[in-house]
Order: structure tokens, then sequence, then C-alpha cells
């Protein structure tokens, strides 16, 4: 069975630190990381190359730097990787993402795409189901486990209220949660054969075949207007006093409201 | 003349064992809004079987026109069949607005829609407005980590897509007195279309009291310093009958289950009350609470942005200030 994950690589923030003054993010000291809804497909791609010697292909597309999130998952036993980076890219909406992974990923080959649900970065969970349609692929969106039934997969795809349990025949595409797997740790021979035995290919736009009025900025239907930081509304109070102290405060305004 | 005249705002109406999905009529409230700017109507798209009876209700929520589009391959929600029912009625019509429920079916959904028919899509919407002067929609969502609102717009493709998530808009209230046209259209579907195969479909009553519909609610985050914090946030809880809930931070560290979780990727809330207790207030979180009525934020950081949309802000150490309010409400409770 041939993999292919698609994993992003994000700032480790899930409570964005900002700059109180200018309201702004703090990008000083965060650090990247793997996207977990990612490595949690990561980690199934994996099981089934220790279970049924799949062959799994890591891909990404981002600038130079995405090197060191494909490093990690070849440490972690991943076969291979490709990473898609060229300035034509620069700009993407989800629209003009999928079709360049979409691209990549037909020049490939595969059995089965994961990719993770959302990236905590972006939360629009679309390039996933958006690569399943260029691909013209059926599609499995929230996943939070997967077995293998000869050619076909049962997935257990997630609701608010509930389950389904799904057979889907491969070739498909599948989105992951987080809560699917505990990722594993890389290896210290991993991580040596990582930048040692193992490469990561480096693919621009003149190694896909895609249309180039779906690429980048330009070939994004969505643009963004205007950016702004969000305009609070006008601070309360703040009090700066003993534990009791402010116990009373809030109880008194809890009478005010008549909670209590 | 306004090219918005004759092609309408659409909301995809989300139904669950042929129950409507409140954040359909949510979305139609918006959806009213928005049309009634645009000088156009409001169109209700309803999937699946045996759900025509619920049109009326839908029209007394705000739709103008109800379409209509039942087979049994449409009973249960599977994304092939619904895709293609539902982008072959958007190139059919033309719409110029499609809004779709940001649930666990509707961001599966939309970008699959999105993508077959080639437009751009715009997740989470916060804010929907039209702009003045192109009459396009301006679709404002959480970007970049959260910390920056982006205004995003879709200028040459249509329709201009968004999902919203559940509890942001607000729906209308009922008007019986409302009038519409209820089109049935007969879906072109066959077992061909079907590519996935349910084998077996489990409901989970996991939460019987949702945090979105809590009058009180004492939120926690990382400034707890440990999962033990959520104890004390429990007993004020249940000092003020309200419900525990919290920030992703704690969520992603094991501390709190998903279904709790206050912000963007979680739920959006609107209690009388709101705690936040050690919560720093990124945006993310902010997204999903601001809409309290009062909000009491502890923190020990004077400077942490939650005090900028606090009612009242205590700096200071949230594992002394809750247990001091627990003893304050019970003093109350026993002099009474």
């Amino acid at each position: 069975m041939r993999i292919i994950v698609c994993i992003k690589q994000v700032p480790d923030t899930t409570e964005v630190r900002l700059d109180p003054k200018t309201g702004t993010l703090i990008r000083e000291g965060v650090p990247s990381i793997i996207n977990p809804d990612d490595k949690s497909g990561l980690e199934a791609a994996l099981k089934l190359k220790d279970e049924k010697n799949a062959h799994v292909t890591v891909l990404t597309m981002g600038p130079p730097q995405a090197d060191v999130a494909l490093r990690e998952a070849l440490a972690m036993g991943a076969d291979k990787a490709i990473l898609l980076t060229d300035r034509a890219f620069a700009g993407s909406d989800t629209w003009a993402t999928s079709c360049t992974l979409a691209a990549a990923i037909n020049k490939l080959g595969y059995d089965l795409i994961i990719a993770g649900r959302q990236a905590i970065d972006g939360d629009t969970a679309q390039v996933g189901p958006q690569i399943a349609e260029h691909l013209k692929l059926p599609q499995v969106s929230y996943v939070e486990n997967l077995s293998v039934d000869g050619e076909d997969l049962i997935l257990k795809r997630v609701f608010e209220d509930g389950y389904h349990l799904i057979k889907v025949k491969t070739p498909c595409l599948i989105t992951t949660l987080k809560e699917m797997n505990e990722a594993r740790y890389m290896s210290v021979g991993g991580i040596f054969d990582s930048y040692r035995e193992k490469e990561v290919e480096v693919w621009s736009l003149k190694d896909i075949e895609v249309d180039h009025n779906n690429l980048g900025l330009s070939g994004s239907p969505t643009k963004v207007k205007k950016s702004f930081t969000k305009g609070a509304k006008s601070a309360g109070k703040q009090y700066n006093v003993e534990a009791k102290e402010a116990a009373k405060i809030i109880v008194d305004k809890l009478r005010e409201k008549y909670i209590i | 003349m306004n090219k918005n005249m004759d092609k309408g705002v659409w909301v995809f109406i989300e139904q669950r064992d042929g129950e409507v999905q409140k954040v359909s009529l949510e979305l139609l409230g918006k959806g009213r809004q928005l049309a009634d700017q645009l000088e156009t109507k409001v169109t209700a798209l309803i999937m699946g079987d045996n759900v025509a009876s619920k049109a009326q209700e839908l029209i007394y929520c705000g739709a103008d026109e109800v379409i209509i589009a039942e087979d049994p391959l449409l009973k249960i929600y599977m994304t092939e069949p619904y895709t293609k029912v539902m982008s072959e009625l958007i190139e059919e019509k033309n719409p110029d607005i499609v809004l779709i429920g940001a649930s666990s079916i509707g961001r599966d959904l939309a970008p699959r829609v999105s993508a077959r028919v080639y437009t751009g899509l715009t997740a989470d919407c916060t804010s929907l407005e039209i702009d003045e002067e192109t009459k396009s929609l301006l679709m404002t969502r959480p970007a970049f980590g959260g910390n920056i609102m982006a205004t995003i717009i879709c200028p040459d493709h249509r329709p201009q897509m968004s999902t919203v998530r559940p509890g942001v808009m607000v729906e209308m209230e009922m008007d019986t007195t409302r009038k519409g046209e209820i089109v049935k259209v007969k879906p072109k579907l066959s077992n061909d279309d079907i590519n996935i195969e349910i084998l077996e479909i489990v409901k989970e009553k996991k939460q019987k009291v949702k945090i979105e519909e809590a009058g009180v609610l004492i939120s926690g985050g990382r400034g707890l310093g440990k999962a033990e914090g959520f104890e004390s946030l429990k007993l004020l809880a249940t000092e003020l009958g309200g419900l525990v809930s919290g920030s992703r931070a704690v969520v992603d560290a094991g501390w709190l289950d998903r279904d709790y979780q206050v912000g963007q990727t979680g739920k959006t809330v609107r209690p009388e009350v709101y705690f936040a207790c050690g919560i720093s207030g990124a945006i993310q979180h902010v997204a999903g609470m601001e809409e309290s009525e009062f909000i009491i934020a502890i923190n020990k950081n004077p400077e942490a942005p939650i005090f900028e949309v606090a009612d009242v802000g205590v700096v200071g150490d949230v594992n002394k200030v809750i247990p001091a309010l627990i003893e304050e409400l019970k003093t109350l409770k026993d002099n009474k």
C-alpha cells in the first residue's frame, strides 16, 4: 500500500501570545511543529508500515524551513519526503493549496492519502476535502480509527452526536483527528538517518503539472481585503487586591446580576 | 440592474434524523439580513428523505423559498450524494451567497462543493456583511494563528461561500405570518454515486449538558497550573448552578474533554456570566465567549488580553481567588 501523508508545519502555539501594546502576535521563541492532526495521521500511516509493509511518503507545501518538519517525519519512520516550495505558491488560499498538492500527489501515485483534519494556525479543515475533489476520490473526514480489510478501509468517522463506521475502497482520502493516535517519538537512529541517509526531495513549480491559473495569490478565489487587530470592547475595571477582597467584589457583582 | 436581484442568498439546512439543526436556523436569520440589504430572497436548501414537512418552519424562520431535494440516498449524510445534488443546484440556479453551518457535516460538505463548483470558501466566519459599494460579501474570521481578524472577499467567483460555527449568528424570531414558496426538485442520484458504505451508525449521548446552554460558565485555562485546578472550578460551578468549560490549551493538555472547549475551534457561548480563570485571552478564545453578558476574568498577569474584554478583572492567583470566592458564597448561604 502506497500512502501519502500531507503535513503542515505550524507554530507551536495554541494560545497565541499577544503583545499587549501593539496587539500583534509575538513570534519570537515560538517553535514550529508538525500540525497535531497531521502528526496523528502520520502515525496511522507508520502503523500500516509496521503491520502491512506500507510505503509512506510525507508531503508538505511551504517555505524552505518546512524541511525540518519533513526531517522529523523521516526520523519517525517515513520512507520518503517531498517539499513543495516555490515563490509561485506564496499567498495560496485553500483552493490554490489543494490544487498544488493534488498535482504533486498525482505525480507520486498512491492507494491512500491522509491529511490532518485541520491545521491549528488556519483551522479551515478545507484542504483535505478539496484535494479529494480535485483527484475525484472518495473522502472520509474526521477519522478517529482506521483498519485495513483487503482493499478496503474500515473507518470510524466522528460526528458531534456519535459516529459512523464506514467502509471505503482504496484509493481514497481520509482526514484524521489528533485523538486518533499518540504519535511516536523520533528514534535516535531515525534522527541520524533523516539527515544522513534519507533525503528531502525539493520540488518546485517546474516539477509538477498544474494549471498556472490555480496557483498562489493570483490563483486564489478568496482574497484578504483587510486585516486588523480586533477592537476590543472597552475593558471593565481591574482590581489588584487580596483574594478575599476580590471574592467580595465578585459576589457583589453576581448579586447585581441576580445570579445569587 | 442589480446583478444580485434574482440570484439570492442560500442557506444549507442541515438535518440529522429529519431534525433541522439549530445552526441552520441561525444562518437563516443572518441570511435574512443579508438578503434584505441586497434586496433579494433567501433560499433554504434541505436535502434528505421525507423532509418536506420542515419547509413551513424554514419559511417562518426567514426563508422566502425552500428547495426540497428528497431521495432515499440522502436520508443519512454522505459526502458524495450531498455534494452532487448541492453542486448541481448551485450550477443551475447561480446563487450569489451560500451559507453553511460549520459542523462536522458542513465542514465536510462545504469544501467539497466549493471545489466542485470552483469558487472560494471562507471557514468559520464570525461576521458577515455586505459591502455597500460593491454589494459583495465581507467575510470576517480570525486569522494568522488567531491574533488578527481578516476580512475575506471572493471577488471573481460565485457563489461566495462561507461556513459559520453554531452559536455565532442569532436566529430570527419565528414569524408564522411569513409566506414563502416551496420548490421540490428530484435529485439525479443512483447507487453509482455512493462511494462509501455505512456499516454502523452509533449515537452517543456523551454530553447531556451543553455549555452553549449554560447560564453560568466557569472556564479554566493554563493559568490553573495543573488538571487538579479544575476541582475548585467544579465546586464553584456547583455553587452557582453553572458548568465548567475551558480554553483550547487545557483541552490539548488533556485536562478537560473537547466538548467543553470554548473558542474558535470549540463552542461559541454567551452565558449570563462567564468566568475566565487563568485564561490569557487569545483571540481564538475570545471569539468564542466575548458575547457573554458579563465577563469576570482572574489572571496573574495584569497585561493579559482577557482583561480587555472583561467587565470585572481580578489580578491575582486563580488558585487563591476561586477558593476564597467559594468560601464567601458558602458564608453567605449559611447566613441566610
